[in-house]
């Protein structure tokens, strides 16, 4: 059980994606304007982290490793976050239409956001297990989740702000970026 | 056939990927069946929110044709009988800055308006019927008209073809049923404390009063 709780403070504060290993910066970016569109980028984001860590276990143990094609990795770590990109892509039309269309070409574009791609990758390269795997997935998503929603909480609190001219815009939500990233820095002497 | 795929990397290789590919297919396929989406449910809120005066202002022949082109990503700024108020509205639903008014399109009235025709003028010639978009005339050929004014949408379309021009657009005179409390001034300009010595008189005044 303190193994499992290691692995989720590890994954959510410590090696947080976005802010520490500067993964998955394009949505972090994209989707940060508003709080609503954030929190709904955020559970697809986590949804497909976690099953694309599953799969991506399954694939490298199952079919990979037996055959010895580790060298595939990549590719076939790709193929699979695709298909589950896609899954989540109709399951959000299907269920919520609005989002859908609030998250427009960010939901495709979960596929290239290289924090999923680096959770698979570096699960195998640390030769997790499954459950290990997941969580470490459910992790990731939920490290991800946290930044993104503090991240566009302040940013609409930014757009109302009197922020001097030629700060306003992207300008003001990277230096806030940078600082929260400072500010997680704090954490790395946690575990 | 498993000897031959254990000892040639390469055919390893691609029936690995491809058997993937194949599984993945599948589910998709099976999902995409499963998830099917009937219709555009994103087209019925859009046209929940237009006025519903099937006027044409738009350039559209009514308001759900209208709600299918912004679903379809057009600008929602072409809609002068709902004014600011449901441009915001649609910004707001469809997570986009909301634009001012297109005045291409016509301008917004301050008032609701209802048509009035002056039928002792009335000549019968069943113009203005055929223009109306929601059937609110009454009439036939050679006999007076008039409108029903609780069907009366105030689109303005039924005066361009009247050859006498005996339609008039009346204010609806405001009654005790649809008065309403006055929208007050912008957040803003609600606190004056907050504006940090920006308060400009008029605010400051009102405040006072």
């Amino acid at each position: 059980m303190a193994e499992f709780a290691v692995i989720l403070v590890s994954s959510i504060l410590i090696n947080n994606y976005v802010l520490v290993q500067f993964l998955g910066l394009c949505p972090f970016m994209g989707v940060s304007n508003k709080l609503e569109s954030a929190i709904g980028m955020a559970a697809a984001t986590t949804f497909v982290l976690t099953l694309t860590a599953m799969a991506s276990y399954i694939v490298n143990a199952m079919v990979l490793e037996p055959l010895g094609l580790i060298y595939l990795r990549t590719i076939a770590f790709i193929l699979v976050i695709a298909a589950v990109v896609q899954f989540t892509k109709m399951f959000i039309e299907k269920t919520s239409p609005l989002l859908y269309r609030v998250l427009g070409v960010f939901l495709p574009l979960i596929t290239t956001n290289c924090a999923v791609l680096g959770v698979a990758l570096q699960n195998t390269s640390k030769d997790l297990n499954f459950v290990q795997s997941s969580l470490y997935g459910f992790g990731a998503g939920a490290g991800f989740s946290l930044v993104l929603i503090f991240f566009s909480a302040m940013r609409e609190r930014l757009a109302a702000a009197d922020v001097p001219e030629s700060f306003k815009g992207a300008a003001i939500a990277m230096i806030t970026a940078g600082l929260m990233s400072l500010a997680f820095m704090g954490f790395s002497g946690l575990v | 056939m498993i000897e031959l795929i254990a000892q040639n990397p390469i055919i390893a290789a691609l029936v690995a990927l491809v058997g993937l590919s194949i599984v993945f297919g599948g589910l998709l396929g099976f999902a995409a069946e499963k998830f099917k989406v009937e219709g555009d449910p994103i087209v019925e809120q859009i046209d929940e929110l237009l006025p519903q005066t099937q006027c044409g202002q738009c350039g559209f022949p009514g308001c759900r044709p209208y709600a299918e082109s912004i679903a379809n990503g057009d600008v929602i700024n072409k809609c002068p009988p709902g004014g600011q108020a449901t441009i915001n509205a649609l910004a707001n639903l469809l997570g986009v800055p909301a634009p001012e008014l297109d005045a291409e399109h016509g301008e917004e009235s301050e008032v609701r308006t209802v048509a009035f025709i002056r039928e002792e003028e009335c000549i019968g010639c069943t113009k203005c019927i055929q223009a109306c978009p929601v059937d609110a005339i009454l009439g036939a050929a050679k006999l007076m008209h008039t409108v029903i004014a609780d069907e009366c949408t105030g689109c303005d379309l039924c005066v361009e073809p009247c050859p006498v021009d005996c339609i008039d657009m009346l204010p609806v005179a405001e009654t005790i049923a649809d008065w309403k409390w006055s929208i007050p001034a912008k957040p803003g300009q609600m606190i004056a404390t907050d504006r940090r010595g920006e308060v400009s008189p008029t605010v400051h005044n009102e405040d006072a009063a």
